[in-house]
């Protein structure tokens, strides 16, 4: 059986990372990671793909931010209940989604896309709301559990000591509190004072994993060289931690970011759907999945474009995160091609191709 | 190491009393229990505001009544232990009571698939990393990452149980999903082996045929709707059994391995029926149990007659494989209970149902028949939970084991001239199970807050309904109760996730040397 036979014989891998020096010869550390991350199809697809839907749901229905916003491009808001349409759909229907993808007759978005719910407002519309506040959230956490984990991590990681010991077991306090708990809770008592609200309380307890991976990374930094000596040479402590630790950890912390915030937009819909998270009359994704569960049968567009959009969100930021963390890991070698392999003996040759 | 693992626990109970102190006052802060109440017009309110003031200490405010709770969870020591009593006036812990064991039913089955095939697929797809596998499996694996489980939920019972049911009624594949499924077949085993283009075209060609050969015959013999194994079947799957875990266990070179897991499905088909008079005269857990033990010391007695030196990788190949070939005979047995099972009045031809944790319609006693129905009720929540977190422990033991690939010992090990089985299983995959490890425990912790969705959707009454309850009915006692469980495991996990990590790994040390 060939399951356990090697792809890679001893002599490529030797070539494969002459090719690899030639290639990051010159370069300076964020032009290699910027390189990488550009070289892994998938973040770049998601990155394009994650872009888009957030210039496409912010600008569809319109947004109003601590007083900035802008109007929508579509003619419908979250609080319009137009009659229901019978167009396209089989008899004794109401309220069908209009999509058409397919050219030819009927090509277009239609009066409701997405369809109308049972009162008869657009889902297009409702949609585009909740998926705004799935992003909203999912950003807010992300800054604000990437800013007390990095900090705490930091302090944590460079101080030792009694410092150190004090901060992790906070920190183990915060593990304790299984998430969806705290979060059911927060979410059910404070969820009607506002969505960004919720996100900043759920954010203060997210932080935990994040902070013990920084402080992981500062305690081997901080005993590396440069470190000794930029202490040498009269550096403040401030200055090392910024110049010197923190930059050579920011991989750790955007990649580690990243997954929270992946993890983040499944809770906010998980906490919704309980009911726990974003209530009415405000609109989320996991809120609208759990109102129109029930209506799967008769009425499935009601189920799927909800989720579509989770799934569509999540996995395009852990594709980007999986991007990311390639791109800083410095053992991470990306796979050679057998073409670059044949002429990676000849520097100038692959240079040329590139 | 008592010393340390004294300290530790003193810590861990510091902890868990902040945690458990600070979620009491948010939750008791953040609603008031007699609401309902309160606005009611009904006469007997008044009475029954005062009686739950009394019995649930409302005039006491809440960072003093955290200490009455807590009093009674100290009573451990005194024999006097209680998790206080919820609205209604039960004791808290005799809801936990009942609700324990079905979030551990729940979700036991799903970590035990999710861990096997997660780990499996990880180090496949970590050793053809770079192939159409390994983009592949990653895909997927983001891909479930991605899913929230409600979702996934309502998808499966919409198409998975209802078109399931709807193809019982007639039992048979049409063509067209035959060459469908073979393809898909022969394309994973095709990616799933290396070698040269001819290679995986023939081993394309036979998984294809194979599968289209199996489907056919089973759909035209009806085996769908009348299933079952029979011992000529179960022997020929038992040999396979044999070659394969003895293959992946020591390797096919070890000729007393070999003999003795080859034995097991021989025994197997020797005492098939036996096993079968047993199964019908004594149904029940015990007997099952019973088996298993026998199976185990079976299997023991004939690796150690055929290994005469070197016993333990015989004796693990030959326990593996005669516990698969048991797993193989429950199946069977299940399998002849499917047709009187589906056919009772309570099931009425609809076997995989979408809600609930039981059929309570159905005629109590038969121990095969609850059984069966235990395991029709946890398909779907299995399926879902196993799709959500196959994905962690896939990314998570691919990037382990590629690590460990890198390692010097690696190397070492393949300039000794060992084989390459036993480099990835022996030297690569044992390392590779010591981070997994912790991974596990910690996550199996976890899993049991986790399951309040899931327990929610399928309609299941274990810890998350209870923990949706208490906060829906602001029954602070009962969210305490819950909480105090989960998070104690938690807990619990993370102590015992550091202190295998240090047993299996020697180069970890949690105590300072002298």
């Amino acid at each position: 059986m060939s399951i356990f036979k090697r792809v890679n014989k001893g002599m490529a891998e030797h070539t494969d990372s002459d090719i690899f020096n030639k290639e990051t010869e010159g370069l300076s550390q964020s032009q290699i990671v910027l390189r990488r991350f550009i070289r892994h199809h998938g973040a770049m697809i998601s990155v394009f793909v994650l872009l888009s839907i957030v210039i496409f749901v912010f600008s569809a229905t319109g947004f109003d931010l601590l007083g900035i916003g802008i109007n929508g491009w579509w003619k419908y808001n979250t609080l319009d209940i137009p009659s229901l349409g019978t167009k396209g759909c089989p008899a004794g229907l109401q309220g069908c989604p209009t999509l058409n993808l397919i050219p030819g007759k009927g090509f277009g978005l239609g009066d409701h896309p997405f369809g109308q719910d049972d009162l008869g407002r657009d889902y297009f519309a409702l949609v585009m709301r909740g998926a705004q506040r799935s992003l909203l959230v999912m950003t807010v956490i992300g800054i604000v559990a990437g800013f007390i984990g990095t900090v705490i991590g930091s302090i944590s990681g460079f101080y030792r000591g009694w410092i150190d010991a004090v901060l992790m077991r906070f920190n183990d306090f915060i593990i304790t509190i299984p998430t969806i708990i705290i979060g059911s809770v927060i979410g059910f008592h404070f969820g009607n004072k506002g969505v960004i609200f919720l996100a900043l309380f759920l954010g203060v307890f997210a932080w935990s994993g994040l902070a013990r991976l920084v402080r992981g990374e500062f305690l081997t930094l901080r005993e590396r060289e440069f470190v000794d000596a930029a202490r040498v040479a009269g550096a403040s402590n401030r200055r090392i931690i910024f110049k010197h630790i923190l930059t050579n950890a920011v991989g750790v912390i955007i990649v580690s970011v990243t997954l929270i915030m992946s993890g983040a937009i499944l809770l906010e819909s998980a906490l919704s759907y309980l009911g726990f998270g974003v209530v009415p009359p405000d609109v989320s994704l996991g809120l609208l999945i759990s109102q129109y569960q029930d209506s799967f049968t008769t009425r499935p567009w009601l189920f799927w474009y909800p989720g579509l959009f989770i799934v569509a969100i999540s996995l395009c930021v852990n594709f980007i995160g999986d991007g990311l963390r390639d791109a800083f890991d410095p053992r991470q070698r990306r796979r050679i091609s057998r073409k670059e392999r044949s002429l990676g003996r000849n520097p100038q040759a692959s240079k040329t191709q590139d | 190491m008592l010393a340390y693992i004294g300290r530790r626990i003193a810590v861990l109970l510091v902890i868990l009393f902040g945690s458990s102190f600070l979620l009491y006052n948010l939750a008791a802060i953040s609603g008031d229990p007699l609401e309902g109440l309160r606005g009611s017009t009904d006469p007997k309110a008044q009475a029954q505001i005062a009686a739950l003031i009394r019995h649930l200490h409302l005039n006491v405010p809440p960072p003093a009544r955290y200490f009455l709770w807590l009093k009674g969870i100290l009573g451990a020591f005194t024999g006097h232990f209680t998790l206080g009593v919820t609205r209604d006036g039960n004791p808290v812990s005799s809801y936990l009571a009942d609700a324990i064991p079905t979030t551990i039913r729940l979700i036991t089955m799903a970590t035990v698939i999710a861990i096997i095939m997660g780990i499996g697929f990880g180090i496949v797809s970590a050793l053809r990393q770079y192939s159409r596998f390994d983009y592949a499996m990653t895909f997927v694996a983001f891909l479930m990452y991605s899913l929230p489980i409600f979702w996934v939920a309502v998808l499966l019972k919409e198409y998975m149980a209802i078109n399931f049911n709807d193809f019982l009624v007639h039992g048979t594949i049409s063509p067209l999903w035959i060459v469908i499924s073979s393809l898909i077949t022969g394309l994973f085993w095709a990616a799933l082996i290396s070698g040269d283009r001819r290679k995986v075209q023939i081993v394309f060609a036979v998984a294809v045929l194979a599968n289209a050969t199996v489907l056919t015959i089973l759909s035209a013999t009806k085996w769908f709707t009348h299933p079952g194994l029979g011992p000529i079947v179960m022997f020929i799957l038992g040999i396979g059994l044999a070659y394969g875990i003895t293959f992946i266990s020591t390797g096919l070179g070890n000729r007393a391995a070999l003999l003795s897991a080859q034995s097991m499905p021989i025994i197997a088909l020797v005492l098939y029926y036996p096993v079968q008079y047993f199964f019908t005269k004594f149904p029940g857990a015990l007997t099952i149990l019973l088996m298993l033990a026998i199976t185990i010391g079976i299997a023991v007695g004939v690796a150690t007659y055929f290994a005469k030196i070197d016993r333990g990788p015989v004796i693990r190949t030959s326990v593996i494989t005669s516990v698969l070939i048991g797993i193989l005979f429950l199946i069977d047995k299940l399998m002849k209970t499917w047709v009187p099972y589906i056919n009772t009045d309570a099931i009425h031809n609809r076997p995989i149902p979408t809600i609930s944790q039981s059929n309570s319609l159905l005629p109590p006693g038969n121990f095969w028949f609850t059984f069966l129905d235990t395991v029709t009720h946890l398909v779907l929540p299995t399926i879902a939970l196993t799709l959500i977190s196959f994905a962690g422990y896939v990314r998570y033991s691919r990037g382990t084991l590629l690590e460990v690939l890198n390692q010097d010992y690696i190397r070492t090990a393949r300039a000794k001239g060992l084989t390459e089985r036993t480099v990835i299983m022996r030297h690569a995959f044992r390392n590779t199970l010591i981070p997994l490890t912790t991974i596990i425990v910690v996550d199996f912790a976890g899993i049991i807050g986790g399951a309040i969705i899931t327990e929610r959707v399928f309609g299941w009454q274990g810890m998350g309904t209870l923990f949706n309850n208490a906060i829906g009915s602001y029954d602070l006692n009962l969210l305490m109760g819950v909480f105090f469980v989960t998070s104690s495991l938690a807990v619990l996990a993370n102590l015992l996730a550091d202190l295998l990590y240090s047993a299996l790994d020697p180069r970890i040390r949690v105590v300072g040397k002298k």
